[in-house]
């Protein structure tokens, strides 16, 4: 068995050497099967591991191997080695589950393109990186990963490299998320300073006996990672420019997958955040704030996949504000339960946007529902199911992180319930200006429009059954469920649960009452965006009318702008700074100064300085062969 | 032993070979001769011994005048750079091959005379043996750049030449202070001058330090002392520009683990953190000037500034992290740094510029040089799996352990490096063609010879370096044996 856990990222990574080695000799169809075949393998292989955790005993539910040593020098040392346990497996489960899917999609997605093999190689690689950070038994495997998605993200965000701008976003991206990994650096460093080792295995038993203030600076450190790669507030502008590359990007790396790796990272480590309480309240703000700040972003975006990309931010937000809740089981419940419904909507967005032609503004959109029917309908449960109406999969998720807020605190509640009914309001706002009321398209576009073929609606169809059926896995007690996702990871996180201690139970009727509450609010927002969108057709005014609030809302409240002004405005003029006058003017002059006054020196700088280097060179020559010929001579 | 002494002088009796020979003869003799040189050193790398002991020694007194012994030998940090050094001169040589070069018999014999110096330097055990070679590393290197070299030479050239001459000669009053120093008839010996300089009081101590230090942190360079050093990568020929930074810069760092952390401990101890301060502040000094730089030679000669400015802080931390850190990077330096301005050659010979702004596009009609490009640039950016990751790790580990403070600013690198590397990438490869770019040829079958080894020990190195790493570990634990004894007895 232990095999079998190194070969789940060997097969992706062979498809990429494969693919990438033979990038202008395979034909499209070789490339699609063998990258697809790759992931599928995967899959098939995290399925058998899945099933071979369950049947072990709960509290043994490990498979460990180790393949070499990496990196070693005087008393640090790192292995290649990996760890498939209830959350890896989870994770596995996910990435070659939804990678296979959007592997799939892309074969019709990506059809025409011209860079076809390029594409799917950077996939597969993505698929490897992915893999290598969630089964990496210690930190530094973790960050290889963690580094690796971003190469793989970088790449494809900047995938149609003509268009200057897309390289731009590329470039943001990547170095946005060096800020973070320099962080996460430093805070694995620190582990390995004060922990004597950065293998899981060898850090979490000794958590307990490390200071408060040490773990919640490692703990900081760590998290400032997550920011970056999570997209988080101050971190998170790179991710809506992201949307420049391919839609099965976006859904793949930008939805699904790489950024809930901050969502990892933390639960992974839920013991050293449960030891600092003062980072988790770190995360519980930080979640928070990007929730509602992205969300309020996101009502006024016309872009189909902007408006997914700040949700996408904003639903981060909820499961660090769950993690930092404590409430681990439902950050990564409601990691699951959105990477199928978030992959969903951006597959479900690219079929959109494949059907008109590359349109993607929703102003230009409308009255789609009769062109592409199971766009529409699988679209749909999206929707439902990111809105939390039972008994979609969200439902479930965000009930949970609801539930977990009111009991830590009622003002924490109302404002993650706030953001989560902003969700409601854009995405029915999206869903209807692209679906219902007139067609707005130019009739050219309306011309050529068509349903997708079924490599794109197949796994739009497989998904809109997951976000139909994948909230089953966490079927709460009060809704007569057990809640099997929490019991499968409880032993991952049992040393931090018994450092929670007594957990505060609410009544049933309690229990009952918000959830009655929130979906009621929830049908309500509905009703709004319905009589707003569909009877009242409203449809939202062009960019250069709007002001106010709104002006702002649109311009993303000017981050942009202001990162640019205190960071890569001052960066520059640094730089030229130095360049034009320290380095031209200063220094140079200085150490020739010094160079000059220094006394052993200035004899023979003198010399040196009547500017004969070829007689200095000559003197040399025949001191050298003089030595020589003392030498022999004696 | 024999094959020291091969190892060292079997170039230099090709070199002179070569002026018998038809240029096209001599390019051939001249790598065959250097590739020979790699085979030797491979096979040394695998009879090696893994002990901190010095192998492979020759011993013999040469001028009893002064005690001087023509002693050389290696131990795991001698090694890894005489690798290193054979390892990179016959692609140097590869790399010329595509244009006609003037005078080729003198500029292949300069270059194997260079080897011979590089490997004299990296091997000597003789402080007296150690000056005389890192002199004569100047010479050849002078006139590649001097006779070679593009616009303005003859001014940059005698910068340089003045400059790192300068330098040396404070080591050599060093040196002579020290030899001076020993008991009796007096020695150049490495272990005797260590004991003459351990012995000294503080004070002097901090003298030899500074003498030594500003020798090695010119040739490096390490900031302030680097003013020299991009005016004439820019100036020199390509393959000038390799050997400076691909190999000569390590002596510099050589110098420093070899010939002056276990020679005056005071005096490292005292000053050390200064050294690491400079370092530090050129990685963050180099990395701006190179973001706003528009040649992409002149941007290049920058970022090894500030890598190397990583190496220098890491191995003045003195701790086994650190100094290991500085020797893997310095293998994955070298090979990226060569990899890099074989790229700019191939472009700028193409396309006649060397200006970003002008360049552009060539990834639609350069798939090759694209991909080898992106692992080049991933492993100067220092991205895990690639040689550099496992190097910077190390060092800013080892700074950060050393000084938080100091750690987070050298930390700024793997940021900036990514800043000015993605620009650099995006400008001249990135985007629609224009005039310049639109009609450029992808690699060629001996650009590829070159280039794809140093792809793959890129990626071999990121992803196995234990066997590297284990050359030398014992070498530099037993050198810094004298530091964990200093603080022992401090308590």
């Amino acid at each position: 068995m232990e095999m079998l856990v190194s070969l789940v990222p060997l097969f992706p990574l062979l498809g990429f050497l494969i693919v990438a080695l033979n990038v202008r000799r395979l034909s499209h169809g070789v490339t699609a099967f063998i990258a697809c075949g790759a992931v599928l393998v995967s899959f098939v292989l995290s399925v058998v591991l899945f099933t071979h955790l369950l049947g072990m005993p709960a509290d043994q539910r490990a498979l460990g191997v180790t393949l070499f040593d990496w990196i070693k020098a005087g008393n640090f040392t790192t292995s290649i080695s990996f760890l498939v346990d209830p959350l890896s497996s989870l994770f596995l489960l996910i990435i070659t589950g939804v990678g296979f899917l959007i592997h799939v999609y892309s074969i019709g997605y990506m059809h025409d393109d011209a860079g076809f093999n390029r594409f799917f190689s950077y996939l597969n690689l993505f698929v490897f990186f992915m893999l290598l950070l969630v089964m990496g038994a210690n930190y530094l495997l973790m960050f290889v990963g963690w580094e690796g998605v971003g190469l793989c993200s970088y790449l494809l965000i900047g995938f149609w490299f003509k268009n200057q701008a897309y390289n731009n976003a590329a470039n943001k991206a990547f170095i946005m998320n060096r800020i973070g990994d320099l962080g996460m650096l430093l805070g694995v460093i620190l582990i390995f300073v004060h922990f004597g080792s950065i293998q899981y295995a060898e850090v979490f038993p000794k958590a307990e006996g490390i200071g408060t203030g040490t773990l919640t600076l490692i703990t900081m450190l760590l998290f400032v990672g997550a920011m970056g790669k999570s997209a988080q507030l101050p971190l998170y502008t790179w991710l809506p420019d992201a949307m420049a590359g391919p839609t099965p990007v976006s859904a793949l790396i930008h939805a699904a997958t790489m950024v809930t790796a901050g969502i990892y990272m933390i639960a992974r480590n839920n013991l050293l955040y449960a030891l600092s309480p003062a980072t988790l309240e770190v995360v519980m703000v930080v979640g928070l704030a990007t929730a509602i700040f992205a969300a309020t972003i996101a009502v006024k975006q016309n872009d189909i996949k902007k408006v997914l990309a700040y949700s996408t931010v904003s639903q981060l937000g909820l499961m660090f504000l769950a993690l930092g809740l404590g409430s681990f089981t439902s950050g990564i419940f409601h990691m699951a339960t959105h990477a199928f419904f978030k992959a969903l909507l951006f597959l479900g967005a690219g079929s959109v946007i494949h059907a008109l032609g590359g349109e993607q503004d929703i102003r230009q959109m409308g009255g789609l529902k009769k062109y592409l029917p199971a766009t529409y309908f699988t679209f749909l449960v999206g929707v439902l199911a990111i809105s939390g109406i039972p008994p979609f999969a969200g439902f479930f998720s965000k009930d949970e992180i609801l539930v977990a807020a009111f009991a830590h605190n009622r003002i924490v509640w109302a404002l993650a319930l706030a953001a989560s009914l902003l969700t409601v309001f854009y995405m029915f706002r999206m869903f209807f200006l692209t679906f219902f009321g007139k067609e707005r398209a130019s009739h050219d576009v309306m011309h050529h429009i068509h349903e997708s073929p079924k490599s794109i609606t197949l796994p739009l169809i497989v998904l809109a059954l997951l976000s139909l059926a994948g909230g089953f896995m966490g079927v709460p007690e009060v809704l007569g469920g057990s809640h099997w996702l929490a019991s499968y990871l409880a032993p991952v996180f049992a040393s931090s649960a018994a450092l929670a201690g007594e957990h505060h139970h609410m009544s049933h009727t309690l229990e009952y009452a918000l959830m009655a509450a929130v979906v009621g609010l929830t049908l309500m927002v509905i009703l709004y965006a319905y009589m707003r969108y569909v009877k009242g057709n409203r449809v939202p005014a062009a960019d250069t009318q709007v002001d106010g609030v709104q002006k702002v809302l649109a311009n993303k409240y000017y981050v942009d702008e202001i990162y640019h002004a205190i960071v890569v405005k001052p960066l520059y003029w640094i730089s030229a700074t130095f360049d034009a006058i320290v380095e031209r003017l200063g220094v140079d002059k200085i150490v020739n100064l010094i160079g000059g006054s220094v006394v052993p020196a200035s004899r023979g700088a003198r010399l040196l300085q009547s500017g004969s280097i070829g007689y200095y060179i000559f003197v040399m020559v025949v001191s050298i062969v003089l030595i020589l010929a003392m030498g022999i001579i004696r | 032993m024999f094959i020291t002494i091969f190892l060292l002088f079997f170039p230099l009796l090709v070199a002179l070979l070569l002026f018998a020979f038809k240029p096209a003869q001599a390019k051939m003799l001249a790598l065959v001769a250097s590739i020979i040189e790699l085979a030797v050193s491979l096979y040394l790398v695998v009879i090696f011994p893994r002990t901190d002991a010095v192998q492979f020694v020759v011993d013999v007194p040469w001028v009893r005048a002064f005690g001087l012994h023509f002693a050389v030998g290696m131990d795991g940090i001698s090694l890894l750079l005489v690798l290193l050094t054979t390892l990179l001169v016959p692609f140097i040589i590869l790399s010329s091959f595509s244009r006609t070069i003037e005078k080729a018999s003198t500029f292949y014999g300069l270059i194997l005379v260079m080897q011979m110096a590089l490997i004299g330097v990296f091997c000597a055990l003789d402080g007296l043996l150690f000056y005389l070679f890192w002199e004569i590393a100047l010479i050849p290197i002078y006139f590649i750049c001097l006779i070679w070299g593009g616009e303005d030479r003859g001014r940059i050239t005698f910068k340089f030449f003045v400059y790192t001459l300068a330098g040396s000669l404070f080591m050599l009053v060093a040196l002579v202070y020290l030899y001076f120093q020993t008991p009796g008839t007096h020695t150049f010996a490495m272990q005797a001058l260590y004991e003459a300089g351990r012995a000294l009081p503080l004070y002097e101590q901090s003298l030899i330090f500074w003498a030594m230090f500003v020798a090695f942190a010119i040739k490096m360079p390490v900031f302030p002392f680097h003013t020299w050093q991009p005016d004439t990568y820019t100036v020199a020929p390509t393959q000038g520009t390799m050997l400076l930074s691909g190999i000569m810069l390590k002596m510099g760092i050589y110098g420093v683990i070899r010939w002056l952390l276990p020679l005056v401990p005071a005096g490292v101890a005292a000053w050390g953190f200064t050294a690491v301060v400079l370092s530090v502040i050129g990685i963050i000094y180099a990395s701006c000037i190179a973001i706003v730089q528009k040649d992409f030679k002149r941007l290049i000669a920058y970022s090894s500034v500030a890598h190397v400015g990583l190496i220098s802080a890491g191995a003045f931390t003195l701790s086994t992290i650190g100094v290991q850190g500085a020797m893997i990077q310095m293998l994955s330096h070298g090979i990226v740094v060569f990899a890099l301005f074989y790229i700019i050659d191939i472009i700028s010979q193409r396309t006649k510029t060397r200006t970003l702004s002008e360049l552009g596009g060539i990834r639609n009609v350069a798939p090759v040089l694209t991909t080898v490009f992106v692992v080049v640039m991933l492993g100067s950016v220092a991205l895990p799996f690639t040689s550099g990751f496992v190097g910077e790790f190390l060092l800013i580990n080892s700074v950060f352990q050393y000084h938080g403070v100091l750690g987070v600013i050298a930390g700024l690198t793997i940021i900036l490096g990514a800043v000015y590397m993605l620009r650099t990438f995006q400008q001249s490869m990135s985007g629609e063609t224009n005039a310049v770019t639109a009609r450029f040829a992808d690699l060629t079958t001996q650009e590829k010879l070159v280039l794809y080894p140093m792809v793959l020990l890129i990626l071999v190195i990121g992803i196995y370096p234990a066997p590297l790493l284990e050359i030398s570990e014992p070498a530099v634990a037993s050198l810094l044996k004298i530091y964990s004894n200093l603080s022992a007895s401090v308590k």
